[in-house]
């Protein structure tokens, strides 16, 4: 910084003004910057403190009670937090494959036209309000897995506890589903444009020395784009966590747990959207804000933990190269 | 001078905006079961006499937060504050409009008004003891009724809501294993079962999966043609849920010893007395600050007594009895009162 003052001293005349807009600007852009900071402990104090009542009434076991009894007082967050886990740990395993195998597609072999079309198709995917899928899931999709998915896996994979109960259409599995569907276009829209920035000299030289599509694939796209692809799934691992609307509508909102898919569950957010308007006693209110501090801790961890993975890649990344 | 005729301009705006102002505003907010029935009172209302009145349907803890607050002139809940808290709080309740709460069903081959449960059947039935639909207490109830093989799912409220304290306090006086297990509250932790949000949620999800049961206001069982069950009564007769059973119930309940109207209309005598209603109510300040707009509060609710029955029953809502309607006027006499330099004074009529 002294240094850049100085050139700019040296430039007769103008110096002063510039000095004076050069430090303007710095200042606003330090201020600017420094409002998330700030945004984000302020809302971690905020629901530290209000939620110290449940905390201390209840203590660690807390976070390992499945209790939620409004009448006795009880609360436990074990079934929202196992719920926002296994809802979006099937959302992940069902939309990642599928993205990365999509954006290849669509990169690798897709006509440019097609791609053009199923790329744009893909994008309008994401931009579809959450309220949309919770209701296209209720009316629509809930009927559809209770009539045929939920019988024949019932049928087929019955003997696995994950599979057994009445086949009613909403719960878990369908809840998981419907995430995957959401998270789905994000991861490929990332994939996509990571994978396309793949230099071509590299799949020419690939092909040159007479690698087939697979082993180009393989061996130099995703290799390239791995951190890229990493990203989107983080991106898409934090709308899963936090998404309100469509879960609530297909999840089934029942505070238990229960290694069956095709039972009701609860995730955090959707307990939350259900719960806060009507919760008037201090320690129900106390407690549905603790559940809002377990998912604030659980997103900055992803994002923490997100960071750290990429930066190990980079650094091996750039000995490799 | 421009700028002068631009001031001027300005001032007999703000004149005439304070004018429109002068036109006399009530505002409330609370409960969104009534919602529908306020509105369309209100609307009429203000065609007649130019008073307006303003209902923020924000849910029953709102409307008795914001009364306290008093930033509202009238509050509105589905649950009955009990008489000390009125004291203590300085507020009047009184009920408005009386729903009853129908059990709905999505059984295959099982119509309307067609099945029969009592209330022993129905708290087995919620406490997840009856799993399936071809349970031998449902066909004893049934006789004539083809019942399959499909497993009973319950659907509840997610949300805490006034219908589900209405019902679980139902379900409280005719058993005493719910009311040890479950209780009676406006969300509890229910033994089995999937929960939606609101009563559109509810009747959505009813009508979505095959061997629901659920409970919603009575309108929305009707809007969505959704079937519903009958009850067997307090006095063991089998009633099915419509006006006339939902007016027995407000017919049945003894409102002169109920301090502050504090009644809830479950379980109830009477022949043909629907077990599951409720009413809900409104709240206003014991001590009014400004006489005439209190006058005019009042006034409109008396108007909705007289004139508002048919408006409400179009909704599939009850207003309340003409004894009941007496004993709210004396209320107002007695209760909500102004002061001025001598001492509180009477406000109604």
């Amino acid at each position: 910084m002294p240094q850049a003052r100085d050139i700019a001293s040296a430039i007769p005349g103008k110096a002063p003004a510039k000095i004076g807009a050069d430090a303007l600007f710095k200042w606003f852009t330090i201020i600017a910057a420094l409002v998330v900071p700030i945004i984000m402990a302020g809302i971690f104090w905020e629901l530290l403190s209000l939620s110290w009542l449940a905390l201390k009434t209840f203590g660690w076991k807390f976070f390992i009670s499945e209790a939620w009894n409004p009448v006795t007082q009880n609360f436990g967050a074990a079934s929202s937090i196992f719920g926002t886990v296994v809802s979006t740990l099937i959302a992940m395993l069902l939309a990642v494959p599928m993205s990365i195998v999509i954006a290849l597609f669509l990169v690798e072999l897709a006509p440019p036209r097609i791609s053009k079309v199923v790329g744009s198709l893909i994008e309008l995917l994401a931009a579809i309000p959450s309220i949309i899928y919770g209701m296209w899931g209720l009316f629509v999709f809930a009927p559809f897995m209770a009539t045929y998915v939920q019988p024949f896996l019932g049928q087929y994979l019955g003997f696995l506890p994950l599979f057994q109960g009445p086949p009613m259409g909403i719960g878990m599995l369908t809840a998981g589903i419907i995430l995957a569907f959401m998270v789905l276009p994000f991861i490929t829209a990332i994939c996509r444009d990571v994978f396309a920035l793949v230099p071509a000299v590299l799949k020419e030289s690939g092909y040159g020395v007479g690698a087939t599509t697979w082993e180009v694939t393989y061996k130099i796209t995703i290799p390239y784009g791995v951190v890229g692809v990493l990203g989107g799934i983080f991106l898409g691992l934090g709308r899963a966590l936090g998404e309100t609307m469509a879960v609530t509508f297909v999840i089934g909102n029942s505070h238990r747990i229960s290694a069956s898919l095709f039972a009701p569950g609860n995730t955090i957010a959707s307990a939350l959207a259900n719960e806060f308007a009507e919760a008037t006693d201090p320690l129900f209110i106390s407690s549905l804000i603790a559940l809002g501090l377990v998912l604030f801790i659980f997103t900055f961890f992803v994002q923490v933990v997100s960071q750290l993975m990429l930066r190990r890649m980079y650094r091996g990344w750039s000995i490799k190269v | 001078m421009k700028k002068l005729v631009c001031m001027m301009m300005l001032l007999a705006f703000l004149l005439a905006a304070g004018l429109a102002q002068a036109q006399t505003l009530i505002n409330g907010a609370g409960a969104s079961f009534p919602y529908p029935v306020y509105s369309k009172w209100a609307h009429k209302y203000h065609e007649l006499t130019k008073v307006k009145v303003n209902y923020q349907s924000i849910g029953s803890g709102g409307g008795i937060a914001q009364i306290k607050a008093k930033t509202v002139d009238f509050g509105g809940s589905d649950d009955p504050l009990k008489a000390e808290d009125l004291k203590k709080d300085g507020l009047v309740q009184f009920p408005t409009l009386i729903g009853g709460v129908v059990t709905i069903i999505n059984v295959p081959g099982i119509g309307s008004g067609e099945m029969v449960l009592s209330p022993e059947v129905l708290t087995d039935i919620f406490l997840g003891k009856i799993k399936n639909w071809n349970d031998a207490a449902i066909a004893k109830l049934n006789p004539n009724l083809k019942l399959p093989n499909q497993a009973i799912t319950i659907v509840h409220r997610a949300d805490g809501s006034g219908t589900t304290w209405i019902f679980t306090n139902y379900l409280t006086k005719v058993s005493n294993e719910w009311k040890e297990k479950v209780g009676n509250a406006k969300s509890v932790s229910w033994p089995t079962g999937v929960g939606a949000k609101g009563n559109e949620g509810v009747a959505n999800n009813v009508k979505q999966v095959r061997g629901a049961i659920g409970y919603v206001e009575y309108a929305y069982a009707t809007i969505n043609k959704i079937p519903y069950t009958k009850l067997i009564n307090k006095a063991g007769k089998v009633v099915t849920p419509n006006m006339d059973s939902f007016k027995a119930a407000a017919a049945a309940a003894d409102w002169k010893n109920a301090p502050g109207f504090y009644m809830v209309l479950t379980d109830l005598p009477g022949d043909n007395t629907w077990p599951i209603a409720g009413a809900t109510f409104i709240l206003v300040q014991s001590s009014q600050l400004d006489k005439e707009r209190a006058r005019e509060m009042l006034k409109f609710f008396d108007w909705c007594f007289k004139h508002g029955g048919a408006m409400a029953e179009e909704l599939h809502y009850v207003t309340m009895p003409d004894r009941v309607v007496d004993l709210i006027q004396e209320t107002w006499s007695k209760h909500v009162q102004y002061a001025d330099r001598t001492g509180m004074k009477q406000i109604w009529p």
